[in-house]
């Protein structure tokens, strides 16, 4: 029996825009993916996608010099910037000796898995961002930053690809931004390959606007003796989803992930992990500390697969969140998926309100009660990003969490 | 300086009455000891005057300098000058204690119309009062209370006590798990506080506490209730008799 799928508006308008192509013929068999599709449960793609605006048009000359200069960096860093879609290479900082970088299409992905509607709505879209290629034995000091800005209602499709050789050391950040009240939607995929010995540090800060779609991978390859961290920041949007896919396949290899949502508002923000661990003795902790308030839905799906080739795997994961509002909402589900027998994996999920007893201990110190709970609250979340071997980068993640929650009344 | 007067409390969650129609009243510049066996109403007692939302006073009164204290949110009481050590202090992660002491230091300041410290000002007073109580610099950069010992909570406890000079100190079971070591510098610092202005409630089990910071009245808590008081001679009794013979005699 061949049943012929009806298409809801965004994926006619999708269709409409993308031409042909085999991106176009798996949209057409599957649609958007709804929450009978397992990794979308939480996240009902095909409901929550109400639009999917025009592609950004290309920046003037003077415009994007305007743009450029305007640019707020988060940290010192080493700066290719990224408006509406495109790589300013005329603006971008020199890199140092020992890496290059190249403007970048993006994979021509084909047979979409059902599951990959991000990777499926760049195949439609197209996408735009650099390759990095870092050599082997460099170290550089300061970090690339690969700040993306949406500077009109549109949509723009990013892709990096980055591949730092053996035993090189470098920090990477990720970062969107746009204004409030301005339905701008980004699509980013960004690979990266963590070459054998390599040190590494992935940086995402995602503090778009409050009306933005940001639909975003992050694909990791790890190589033996290889070390990765991830530090991740979602604090905006509306309607987000970050995946972080890491294969971890390089023995001795290492991966640390520090991840804070802050979900407030209206906004849907869902992080969605998946850890391969093919290979013997690696080693990876995850850390996600969220806060969900107003009428925010927070998602953390995280899945750690253990092959049965990957013995003395020492997996950690926690995912804690408070939850400040009765109309505030966040779905957590762990998953672990074991071959092996000799492994420690570990996961703990919580989801609290603030501990009476804290509040009370500072009440009792003088402290009133709403400025208690705002310490206790910034405490809870702070300490994901404590002592980060980077302060500048510390400071600027704490600020930003300080914004949010002024503005978040919490 | 506190009149507590038919006090009856009971847990706010069930119908168990705790407290049973308490009086004590404490002077200016008295230090008076409550002694006590398990069970009788010892820390919840320290609980109300500070405030913990678990109970329910259903009767009574207590005037603090004339004025209700039971009408005063927690924080109200602190800025007005009631200061609870507590038994177990909370170990609070991701809240620097020198942050923490800031913002309570500061907080009762406001409350109460006067300036917030400079920064500056501030690390001097902590560092003064730090020193004499022997406590680290470095101990004060970690969270609050966090991994800190049984000795070192109840000295952080005394500094900020001695940081926030409160007119009422009510010191629950502050010498428990503590050395003899580190009962001798809390102790210290207690009898450093002392003022004709400054009235102390010093729950304990052991005498010995009271060896080092000697009471001017004691009092016993049974069921709820004081069923005896005298002066620091009723310790030692105490400490030789037990409780049997002054249960039997107020029952």
């Amino acid at each position: 029996m061949n049943v012929v799928l009806k298409h809801n508006a965004v994926e006619e308008s999708l269709l409409a825009m993308a031409g042909k192509g085999s991106a176009s013929d798996s949209l057409r068999e599957f649609g958007l993916p709804t929450r009978r599709v397992e990794a979308w449960h939480y996240t009902d793609l095909r409901r929550l996608l109400k639009h999917v605006p025009a592609r950004a048009e290309k920046l003037s000359a003077e415009d994007a010099k305007t743009a450029a200069g305007d640019y707020p960096r988060v940290v010192p860093a080493i700066r290719l910037p990224l408006f509406d879609g495109q790589y300013l290479e005329e603006f971008a900082d020199e890199l140092p000796a020992g890496c290059s970088v190249s403007r970048y299409g993006g994979a021509n992905g084909s047979n979409y898995a059902k599951d990959d509607a991000i990777g499926l709505l760049q195949g439609l879209m197209g996408a735009e961002g650099v390759q990095i290629e870092i050599d082997g034995g460099v170290t550089i000091d300061t970090p690339i930053g690969m700040p993306h800005t949406s500077t009109n209602a549109a949509y723009s499709g990013i892709a990096h690809s980055v591949s730092v050789g053996k035993g090189a050391k470098v920090s990477l950040i990720e970062r969107y931004l746009s204004p409030d009240d301005m339905g701008v939607q980004v699509n980013a995929i960004s690979h990266l390959n963590v070459g054998e010995d390599a040190d590494v540090t992935w940086v995402i800060i995602q503090e778009h606007g409050n009306d933005a779609t940001h639909l975003a991978q992050l694909h990791v390859s790890l190589a033996t003796s290889s070390k990765l961290t991830i530090i991740m920041l979602n604090c905006g949007g509306k309607l987000v989803r970050q995946e972080i896919k890491i294969a971890v396949e390089g023995e001795n290899s290492e991966l640390n992930v520090l991840g804070v949502n802050l979900v407030g508002g209206e906004s849907h923000v869902d992080v969605t992990t998946i850890m391969t661990h093919t290979v013997e003795d690696t080693a990876s902790t995850q850390l996600y500390r969220n806060v969900a308030t107003s009428r925010g839905h927070g998602v953390f799906q995280g899945q750690i697969k253990v092959a049965q080739a990957a013995q003395r795997t020492d997996a950690k994961m926690a995912c804690n969140t408070l939850l400040l509002s009765d109309d505030a909402e966040f779905s957590a589900k762990p998953e672990l998926e074991i071959f092996a027998d000799d492994v420690l994996c570990g996961h703990g999920a919580t989801v609290t309100d603030i501990n009476d007893d804290h509040l009370f201990y500072l009440n009792a110190r003088g402290i009133p009660i709403e400025e208690a709970r705002a310490l206790l609250i910034k405490a809870f979340v702070d300490e994901t990003f404590e002592d980060l071997a980077d302060e500048n980068l510390e400071k600027a993640l704490i600020a930003r969490i300080d914004t949010w929650l002024q503005k978040n009344g919490s | 300086m506190i009149e507590i007067k038919n006090l009856h409390v009971k847990i706010a969650a069930e119908d168990t009455e705790i407290i049973k129609g308490l009086n004590l009243t404490v002077q200016d510049g008295e230090v008076a000891a409550i002694m006590g066996p398990n069970g009788s109403g010892k820390s919840t007692l320290s609980y109300v005057l500070a405030g913990k939302p678990d109970y329910e006073v259903t009767e009574g009164e207590v005037l603090f300098n004339g004025e209700n204290l039971l009408d005063m949110e927690p924080y109200e009481r602190a800025a007005a000058g009631v200061f609870l050590a507590f038994q177990y202090p909370m170990e609070i992660p991701g809240v620097a204690t020198m942050n923490f002491l800031k913002a309570a230091m500061n907080a009762q300041r406001k409350a109460r119309g006067e300036d917030e410290y400079t920064t500056p000002d501030f690390i001097k007073k902590v560092k003064a009062a730090a020193g004499k109580l022997d406590i680290d610099m470095t101990m004060l950069k970690r969270a609050l209370n966090v991994g800190f010992s049984g000795g070192e909570k109840k000295r952080a406890e005394i500094l900020q006590m001695a940081l926030l000079e409160p007119s009422l100190c009510i010191l629950d079971e502050t010498d428990s798990g503590l050395d003899i070591d580190a009962l001798k510098i809390v102790s210290d610092g207690v009898n450093a506080l002392r003022d004709p202005k400054r009235s102390f409630i010093v729950i304990t089990h052991y005498q010995r506490l009271l060896e080092h910071i000697v009471p001017d009245s004691v009092h016993v808590l049974y069921q709820g209730r004081i069923i005896q008081s005298g002066d620091k001679s009723l310790a030692l009794h105490l400490e030789e008799n037990g409780y049997a013979d002054v249960i039997a005699s107020a029952a």
